[in-house]
């Protein structure tokens, strides 16, 4: 009586493993596929990249640098880190926090070299960024 | 119910465990320095307020100095900025800044629109100097003796509690010596 | 003196927590019932010490005293009193007291409805929680206190509370969320009582079930709603990101869906203990997971941890030792505590177990999605991010195995089923769907391959719960409550499917400069943009645009979008305009200003995506009845019998 379930739950767990196994194939080589590298304009400028290939490519947006293109929803912009810069194309609406001098983030591919084309642009207000803990600290001294 | 298949989910998560305690602990901030109790290396650079007159380690003799590593670039420095406002008045030691692989005209913009705590700053335009102090990232703080020996790197933004319980009284003992 | 007595408050409820976890337990040990009986009352003190924290901290915060940092730093006079009210839980310190609270409320209500439950395992449950309350109690006093105030210099104003938070999803979105992440604690309790007591009966899964349920089902509404605020708000009329903060949420409910159907056939065949058991520790320590994760900052950077290192230390040990314990737990116990029960093929525990195979590799991937980019960013091997399309090419045949299941599931029966009659009628169902989508395509000439496959399977899981149903009354076959729950909550699941394939396949947007009287055209609709107008809120100033819609000649609705400026945190916020009806959305939102009153603007129609959170609703009323079950309510006769 215990030998043939014993049996079937051996058949179940080696199924089970070899399913597992295939399962975890197919992510690892979904994952190699469709990871977004994130790169600085500074090793976009020196490590070349393949064209077409989706990045993230963040930076500081150069001031002066924002030019809209006749279309009125195009944009143009240089991306840069203060040591290389890379000029963003960009068909869309721009996000709020959208502003020269700030720290944004783009996704999207390069289609020749120095010709990014962005589909998503992210700003992140991190000039909010303020840790309580100086912020008490400042208070504390203003105070006395 | 095989013995050791219990022990399968156990074993996962100490794995899972021992990556994340190993890669928290690489954190940089908590990599010693290497440079600790070394002399300052030697460099001459343009100050960054008058680029026509130099800086080098000597200006670091005689003062018990802290030494913070910033650039405009670098969305922690904005924050810890106004501390250094704050504790400017505060400390006898004197502060230099270190303007790191930085824009000098937005350093400039900077200082008039925040305030300038620093007694002298760096101009580091190329990142050379430091390099040389070994600068992972910034917001980086030395702390440097009389005698120009660095002894004390702190890694990552300034907060009350390490202000208090390392640097002041570290300051203060070294000021002694 | 208020925020003072709050926290004194909390220091209370720390002391009866240790109370609520160690003296019943000691009662246990030695068997002795008096210790056990303790466990009640001084839960329901220890919440009620923990409630009048919340209603301090809730105080401070209606009443504006920006003494309290917390307060200062995440409210503002010119905040409505609404949004007032909701900013208690708009951050870090906040949401822990909330997380504390619903603990308590859990527990207060385990204690309430447990009376047909054996006495010590209500201790051990009860222990278990106020272990857990320990926890909690501990990291909010020591690293995150709410209460900490800025004397003698307060600030005159607060910082105002993040203008993304303020809207009315985002006053309901977390309390639900935490409800659900929370109420697994129960059931996670459940299970580690069991591990401790070495008793693994059927009992138990019935016992906690309905706990399971109960979270669930709130779970499943916090994600909903969460999904129909980031529409709403976030702008640009996504419904579901694949974003970290989102998978936390998404993880959990993985598990514990897998949870529900394993802890049936536990209840109900005495197998797969071992794996219900299993899933209960993993379901709970997600939650932990998904609440830290958002929480502590570590998703923007991993770094956040360097910046409060006290904060991340303790949440990495408290982490460590509250999964590490019970898995170790498990590891020790589990082989005392589980028979061998065969399974057959065909029969309906089969088909739970594989759709608990499914949903945990569905979990699994999303898991994997999430943490990789941590784990290479913390081994500093680069930065990258895992985005939709990883997630959509994983997911998607999964869920659409997942189907194929869903709908065979229900017509199985216990031990074994009639193989051939299954196959047979399973093929037919889903023969005739794919058959009907297809008529739809030629009808529509708009063929497309990812809505053949979402719509069968919606169809199908649709067809085969309704036809399950029909047989069942035919053969004058009693439904329980709890089964009513099941069919509800998969057409729901089937509903969402159709709204998701319909929206992502047929979904049409544009993005266009109009300046005032100018027109632009999508999917049929025309949009005439009218002009622009200043208007003033509480706390923010706003340029409204006027929008006419407009089908074949026909005015549909008058929409007003508006960008707005909230003046304390310099932040502007896009409020998007929607047209709303069962089929469709028009949704217009504004991009950037440009001169002479001219708006880039985004323009969307989106079909059926109301169903996805429609589908939501009904899961979640799936949920609920089936909570509600007076089945799986423990009639004292139980007791009774267990105490003999």
């Amino acid at each position: 009586m215990m030998k043939p379930a014993r049996r079937q739950r051996l058949q179940m767990i080696l199924l089970l493993l070899v399913c597992i196994s295939v399962a975890v194939g197919l992510i690892l080589y979904a994952l190699q596929q469709n990871i977004n590298l994130f790169v600085t304009p500074t090793e976009l400028v020196t490590q070349p990249q393949p064209l077409h290939r989706s990045l993230k490519l963040g930076g500081m947006v150069a001031l002066g640098s924002v030019v809209r293109l006749a279309d009125g929803v195009s944009v143009e912009f240089t991306l840069t880190d203060y040591h290389h810069s890379v000029r963003v194309h960009y068909r869309g609406i721009l996000p709020d926090l959208f502003r020269e001098g700030q720290g944004i983030v783009t996704q999207g591919e390069l289609v020749a070299k120095d010709d990014f084309r962005a589909e998503m642009v992210l700003a992140k207000h991190d000039n909010n960024y303020r840790p309580k803990v100086l912020q008490k600290l400042i208070q504390q001294v203003n105070a006395t | 119910m095989n013995r050791w298949l219990s022990l399968v989910p156990l074993l996962i998560f100490i794995l899972l465990a021992i990556m994340l305690w190993c890669g928290l602990s690489l954190d940089p901030s908590k990599l010693p320095s290497s440079l600790i109790n070394k002399d300052l290396p030697h460099f001459h650079a343009q100050q960054l307020l008058q680029p026509s007159q130099s800086i080098d380690e000597r200006d670091f003799k005689q003062h018990v100095t802290i030494l913070n590593v910033w650039a405009t670039w670098c969305a922690t420095c904005w924050g810890e900025h106004s501390v250094w406002m704050a504790l400017s008045q505060q400390t006898s030691a004197q502060l230099i800044g270190l303007d790191y692989k930085d824009n000098r005209d937005f350093a400039l913009q900077w200082l008039q629109t925040r305030g300038d705590p620093f007694t002298n700053i760096i101009d580091d335009r190329d990142g050379r100097i430091g390099m040389e102090l070994g600068v992972y990232g910034t917001p980086e703080t030395f702390i440097i003796d009389k005698q120009a020996k660095i002894r004390y790197k702190l890694a990552g933004p300034l907060t009350e509690a390490i202000w208090q319980q390392q640097l002041r009284p570290l300051i203060s003992r070294l000021e002694r010596e | 003196m208020m925020p003072e007595l709050g926290q004194l408050g909390l220091i209370i409820a720390l002391f009866l927590a240790l109370l609520q976890a160690f003296v019943p337990l000691y009662g246990v040990f030695r068997a002795d019932v008096r210790y056990q009986l303790f466990a009640r009352p001084i839960a329901y003190v220890q919440s009620l010490f923990v409630a009048f924290s919340f209603a301090v901290l809730a105080h401070a915060f209606l009443v504006n005293d920006f003494s309290v940092v917390y307060v200062a730093e995440n409210s503002n006079s010119h905040l409505p009193l609404f949004y007032r009210f909701a900013a208690v839980w708009g951050a870090h310190e906040g949401s822990i007291l909330l997380w504390i609270l619903v603990l308590s409320i859990w527990t207060s209500a385990f204690a309430y409805c447990s009376r047909a439950i054996p006495q010590d395992v209500v201790a051990r449950v009860l222990a278990i929680l106020g272990l857990l309350s320990v926890g909690f109690l501990l990291f909010i006093l020591a690293t995150s206190n709410p209460f900490l105030r800025l004397l003698p210099q307060s600030p005159v104003d607060g910082r105002d509370l993040n203008p993304m938070l303020q809207d009315i999803g985002l006053i309901i979105h977390p309390p639900l969320l935490y409800l659900g992440y929370v109420g697994f604690s129960v059931a996670f309790a459940f299970a580690i009582a069991a591990l401790m007591a070495g008793r693994l009966d059927a009992a138990w899964a019935k016992w906690s079930r309905p706990w399971t349920l109960l979270a669930w089902s709130f779970l499943t509404a916090g994600i909903t709603l969460g999904s129909w605020w980031a529409y709403r708000v976030l702008g640009w009329g996504g419904w579901w990101f694949w974003d970290p903060v989102e998978n936390a949420s998404f993880m959990p409910w993985l598990s514990a869906t897998a949870l529900l159907h394993s802890l049936i056939v536990s209840e109900k065949r005495g197998a797969l203990k071992a794996w219900t058991v299993l899933l209960a520790i993993v379901t709970f320590s997600l939650s932990l997971l998904g609440t830290f994760l958002v929480r502590s900052g570590v998703l923007v950077s991993v770094h956040a941890f360097a910046i409060d290192p006290a904060r991340g230390n303790y949440i990495l040990k408290f982490l460590a030792i509250v999964i590490g314990g019970s898995l170790t737990l498990y590891a020790i116990r589990i082989n005392k505590v589980v028979s061998d029960v065969s399974i057959r093929a065909f029969s309906r525990e089969s088909f739970l177990l594989i759709n608990n195979i499914f949903l945990s590799v569905a979990c699994a991937t999303v898991v994997l999605g999430t943490l990789y980019p941590l784990l290479l960013d913390v081994f500093q091997l680069g930065k990258i991010s895992v985005g939709p399309p990883y997630f959509n090419r994983v997911f998607v045949p999964i869920v659409l195995l997942l189907a194929l299941f869903m709908g065979l599931g229900p017509l199985s029966r216990w031990y074994a089923s009639d193989k051939r009659q299954l196959l047979r009628y399973g093929s037919l169902v889903l023969s005739l769907s794919v058959l009907a989508v297809l008529l739809g395509f030629i009808y529509k000439h708009n063929f497309n391959w990812q809505v053949l496959l979402g719509l069968s399977a919606a169809f199908y899981i649709l067809l085969a719960t309704l036809n399950d149903l029909h047989l069942r009354r035919l053969k004058k076959l009693t439904i329980s409550q709890a089964q009513w729950g099941m069919y509800l909550a998969h057409c729901g699941v089937a509903i969402a499917m159709i709204g998701v394939a319909l929206t992502s396949a047929y979904h049409d947007d544009k993005d266009v400069l109009l300046h005032p009287g100018d027109k632009a055209e999508v999917a049929g609709y025309s949009f005439e943009y009218v002009g622009e107008q200043d208007v003033k809120g509480p706390n923010y100033s706003s340029a409204q645009a006027t929008f006419l819609l407009k089908k074949d000649q026909q005015l549909i609705a008058t929409l007003k979008p508006e960008k707005r400026f909230y003046s304390v945190q310099e932040i502007a916020m896009t409020h998007a305009a929607i047209d709303v009806n069962l089929f469709r959305d028009v949704y217009i939102a504004l991009g950037n200003p440009m001169q002479q009153s001219a708006w880039t603007v985004r323009l969307y129609v989106k079909p059926f995506v109301r169903w996805i959170w429609f589908g939501g609703i009904l899961i979640v009323f799936g949920g609920l009845l089936a909570a509600f079950d007076k089945r799986l309510r423990v009639k004292l006769k139980v007791q009774h019998e267990s105490m003999a």
